[in-house]
């Protein structure tokens, strides 16, 4: 995971609809936001930045289908063709009876998969030690991050300036 | 941006607390030393657990002939007290899926604690089923593995075998809702420590950051696992009940189960809830985020599904009397009139006639009275799986084969140890992680908390402007 290190310029706020003023006004000025960080999610901020609606539910749908088809599919397979037995004078191919089980193995893919996705598309998992900027962003602060690294001196003073009028309680640098 | 708030809604979070108080709050207590009264409840539990241990060795060294099952009562205290456990488990799910997808916000309260309980308790659960085979190294045998007996798989028609996927599906999607949520919570502790706590929480907060696609995916994530889990907790305890639904034994085999099932199961869970919240918020001192507000809320639907219960078992009776059957007929006043009237007489008293007293408000804002009354429920709805089991196995088709049954010592120690296992989880759970989540009470902060809304509301609060400094 470790690549070199970017200097991170980033201001810290004390309440969220601060930081909703300051990322508007940030995007208003076309300035581009390498990050936001805040201890809960925020409402509306996605939209404000402009992220583009998760699609892990539709990862999901995919997971939730193949377990679906695979659980029934095989008991199908077992007790049609690999060992059929008549249990209590049924058809073999009983589908209603399969029914439970293909609902259970459909919830479990897609809940398995959906969470492992979500893991590794987001860069987590047990053990991984993610940078972070300050430590009390995951307590009551937060924080609208820039990358700095290729910004000269005047650039990284309007930077600083846009955060102090938006409203930042500190404004730092960090190499993360 | 947030919903119109009502001026009389009752705050959820009281004392006016601020972003950073909340984190003081919830993760305070997994940074002192134990309390005084942690640490009694720690030896109590640990002795259950020790108790636990032996009588599950001494079951499997001695063999099942230990317990006082017999030819004619071949289910006893094992499967009763697998029921009553998975049905304890369903609260959990309830509380964290279902009031997730009803926007029920003071399901934030309580949702971490109550997911919890159901981990525990379906840990629980499963150890009877297994135990109860006998051979219990052959436990795997109950899943279809390619073997070299054939393969021969098992019998996908079997409820039993439902039973294995509905509470193993519902272990792992319990536990990874579970544990998703704590993600962010472990980050925030982990920011507050040093040293090789810092080391450690880092390790299981997973490199969480905050970052705002992180949330929003977090988000999406939990509303559709909660879109899953919801169907998933009804089908588990339905599962449970086609156990007995598709017997051929008058008294089990009826339609009404799955729904009486699941609503008992509803039933017992929060009244579990309300046994631990009401001690957790007391130890912890969480009252300012478990109010008597949540109580009420919680009273409520013990209300409702204790009727929904009661309502059940008086119609099983009815349909008995209705249906003209006389083996149906005679299983059901073979229950009420028979050799374990006494545990019928205890399932009505607990579960249908007791909970009534919640029609009263004062009532189920009294925490004495709701602590009394969740042990009550839990008592009778333990009654009510061996109402099912017992009396319905002692009286068979054959009355050369009636028989009596009452527990051995062994299946008595195995049921209080299952209560040491799970409250020294409980016990374990409170030490390491925040009960209450976090990051959810947080963001619910200015739609809950007392001084935005209620009776105490401060109006340069309510109408508060961006202010820039």
């Amino acid at each position: 995971m470790k690549q070199e290190s970017t200097q991170v310029l980033y201001g810290l706020y004390n309440d969220e609809e601060i930081l909703l003023h300051a990322v508007k006004k940030a995007k208003e000025d076309h300035l581009e936001i390498m990050d936001v960080y805040s201890p809960f999610p925020v409402h509306g901020l996605d939209n404000i930045l402009g992220l583009t609606e998760s699609r892990i539910h539709i990862a999901g749908f995919i997971y939730g289908l193949i377990g679906c088809l695979s659980a029934f599919l095989f008991m199908t397979w077992v007790f049609t063709r690999d060992w059929p037995i008549i249990f209590g004078g049924k058809p073999y191919f009983s589908a209603l009876a399969f029914i439970p089980i293909t609902f259970e193995v459909t919830v479990l893919f897609a809940s398995v998969g959906m969470v492992v996705t979500f893991y590794t598309i987001c860069g987590m998992g047990p053990g991984v030690d993610n940078p972070t900027l300050d430590d009390r962003i995951t307590d009551d602060k937060f924080c609208i991050a820039f990358d700095v690294d290729n910004a000269d001196e005047s650039k990284q003073a309007a930077l600083r300036q846009f955060l102090t009028d938006t409203g930042a309680e500190e404004v730092n640098v960090k190499s993360i | 941006m947030s919903a119109p708030i009502s001026a009389i809604r009752e705050p959820l979070i009281t004392g006016s607390k601020t972003y950073h108080t909340i984190t003081e709050d919830i993760c305070g207590p997994t940074e002192r030393t134990p309390t005084t009264a942690w640490v009694i409840a720690f030896i109590f539990a640990v002795t259950g657990l020790s108790l636990y241990l032996f009588s599950v060795t001494w079951t499997i060294w001695v063999g099942i002939g230990s317990w006082n099952l017999n030819r004619t009562i071949n289910w006893g205290w094992d499967i009763t007290n697998f029921v009553w456990w998975v049905g304890i488990g369903h609260a959990g799910t309830l509380i964290s899926a279902i009031l997730l997808l009803f926007r029920q916000k003071w399901r934030t309260g309580v949702n971490r604690a109550a997911e919890a309980m159901t981990i525990f308790a379906v840990m629980c659960a499963g150890q009877f089923p297994l135990i109860h085979m006998g051979r219990l190294w052959l436990g795997f045998f109950i899943f279809p593995y390619p073997n070299t007996r054939g393969p021969l798989w098992v019998n996908f028609n079997s409820p039993l075998l439902w039973d294995v996927f509905a509470i193993s599906t519902y272990f792992t999607v319990s536990l990874l809702f579970w544990y998703t949520g704590l993600v962010p919570d472990f980050a925030t502790v982990r920011d507050r420590a040093k040293g090789l706590r810092r080391k450690i929480y880092s390790y299981i907060s997973f490199g969480w950051t905050g970052s705002a696609k992180h949330w929003q995916r977090w988000e999406s994530l939990s509303l559709v696992l909660a879109g899953l889990a919801t169907p998933l907790v009804l089908s588990v305890h339905t599962i449970v009940s086609f156990d007995f639904a598709t017997s051929v034994i008058p008294g089990w085999h009826t339609t009404i189960f799955p729904p009486y099932f699941v609503a008992g199961a509803i039933f017992s869970g929060f009244a579990m809830v309300q046994t631990l919240m009401i001690m957790t918020r007391k130890v912890l001192k969480l009252e300012d985020y478990i109010t008597l507000e949540h109580i009420d809320s919680m009273n409520k639907v013990i209300l409702a599904t204790g009727s929904i219960v009661g309502v059940a078992y008086l119609t099983e009776l009815f349909i008995a009397w209705y249906s003209g059957y006389i083996y149906e007929q005679f299983a059901f006043y073979n229950r009420v009139m028979g050799p374990y009237f006494w545990s019928y007489i205890g399932m009505m008293g607990c579960n249908v006639i007791s909970p009534q007293i919640f029609w009263s408000k004062k009532m189920r804002r009294s925490i004495l009275v709701t602590f009394f009354m969740s042990i009550f429920i839990n008592i009778g709805m333990w009654f009510e799986r061996f109402v099912i089991i017992a009396s319905t196995l002692a009286r068979d088709y054959l009355p050369s084969s009636w028989s009596y049954y009452s527990p051995s010592w062994v299946e008595v120690c195995l049921f209080i140890g299952t209560l040491g296992l799970f409250s020294t989880l409980y016990l374990v759970f409170m030490r390491v992680a925040p009960v209450v989540a976090v990051a959810e009470i947080k963001g619910i902060l200015k739609t809950g908390g007392d001084q935005y809304v209620g009776p105490n509301i401060k109006h340069d609060n309510a109408h508060k402007e961006s202010t820039h400094h």
